[in-house]
């Protein structure tokens, strides 16, 4: 496979995040959130439990994409081939290792390209585990 | 003295009736704090040394200064804590304060000992003591234009301010990240986050040094 520069990945991730908005407003008619019934009525209703997600997985013959959109609205975009096992939990450590080495980085400015080298190393480390 | 008399002596007087004088000094029990909370903590007192600081000396000494008191304080906490009360006595020789540093202070504040400990040979009022992975920079990655800069100069102050507490006058501990060097002769680094902590003492702590070596300790 081609590697992609960061050009193409920020075009890549631009154009998802139009479909992605698009297909967030294509669902017709929002659940409506059940009252008083559920236990934690009492609790403020939270934002995120009935938002439509918008797109979250693209397959085709040739790779299958996978969308993880955290609570805060960053969006982990995973490619694969079509067969890969367990997208699920390797998404979920990937979201580990951003919230270790991102997030707890004290030179990493928020919403700017992710350029830390623990990050890097212990990413590739866990892929190269996985493969 | 009741605890129903509010404001009486200042001693505030939990629910049950246990002051801080009586807890126990030795609590090992849950005495473990979280890794997370510590790292929040630790980018905000990197962003404030950050901010006013000139270039990355500035900023390492401002780091440094914000671990030198807890260092003075660790000394006399962890010499009172201690079980065998032969050992709470303060050191008085550089070799069991740096063993006090390398063991004691090493195993409260990361919970493991130091790496190892070393004599400059060039100079021999400096030691080295080694942690091959500072949990300060666990989450840390520098940016290019910082590549020289080590956060564990924090931890560096920590170690002065024992020695300072200790009446062992330092020059001054730095931390230099020393993994990067090693990286040549294996290919891949095993440690790359590996810091020396450079304690250099004055020169009259070396002199009398000597003379205790003479008269017998």
């Amino acid at each position: 496979m081609q590697k992609l520069n960061s050009n193409d990945l920020l075009m890549l991730a631009g154009s998802f995040h139009g479909m992605h908005a698009i297909t967030k407003q294509l669902c017709p008619n929002p659940p409506v959130p059940p009252a008083f019934s559920a236990p934690a009525a009492n609790l403020a209703p939270s934002p995120f439990t009935h938002r439509p997600t918008g797109i979250e997985v693209l397959e085709t013959s040739q790779f299958r994409m996978q969308c993880f959109q955290t609570i805060t609205g960053i969006k982990f975009l995973l490619f694969t081939e079509p067969q890969q096992p367990n997208i699920d939990t390797t998404m979920k450590k990937i979201y580990e290792l951003y919230a270790d080495f991102v997030m707890k980085n004290p030179f990493y400015t928020v919403e700017m390209p992710i350029r830390c080298e623990k990050f890097d190393r212990a990413l590739d480390g866990f892929i190269k585990l996985r493969g | 003295m009741s605890s129903s008399q509010p404001g009486g002596s200042g001693l505030r007087y939990p629910s049950n009736k246990k002051t801080i004088y009586d807890r126990n000094l030795n609590r090992s029990k849950n005495a473990e704090l979280s890794r997370a909370a510590f790292a929040y903590l630790f980018i905000e007192m990197i962003n404030l040394a950050q901010k006013n600081a000139k270039d990355v000396g500035d900023l390492e000494k401002r780091l440094n200064s914000q671990g030198y008191p807890i260092g003075v304080r660790l000394l006399d906490l962890l010499l009172t804590r201690s079980a065998n009360p032969l050992a709470s006595i303060r050191p008085t020789r550089i070799l069991p304060l740096l063993q006090f540093i390398a063991q004691t202070l090493y195993r409260h504040l990361f919970g493991r000992p130091a790496d190892a400990l070393e004599r400059s040979g060039d100079d021999p009022s400096q030691y080295m003591l080694f942690d091959n992975e500072p949990m300060v920079n666990t989450y840390i990655s520098l940016p290019r234009e910082m590549s020289n800069l080590n956060c564990a100069a924090f931890v560096a102050g920590i170690i002065e301010g024992v020695c300072d507490g200790a009446g062992f006058a330092t020059e001054g501990v730095t931390a230099h990240s020393v993994g990067v060097q090693e990286e040549g002769k294996e290919g891949k680094a095993m440690w790359p986050g590996k810091t020396v902590f450079l304690i250099k003492f004055k020169k009259e702590v070396l002199e009398r040094e000597e003379m205790l070596a003479r008269g017998g300790g």
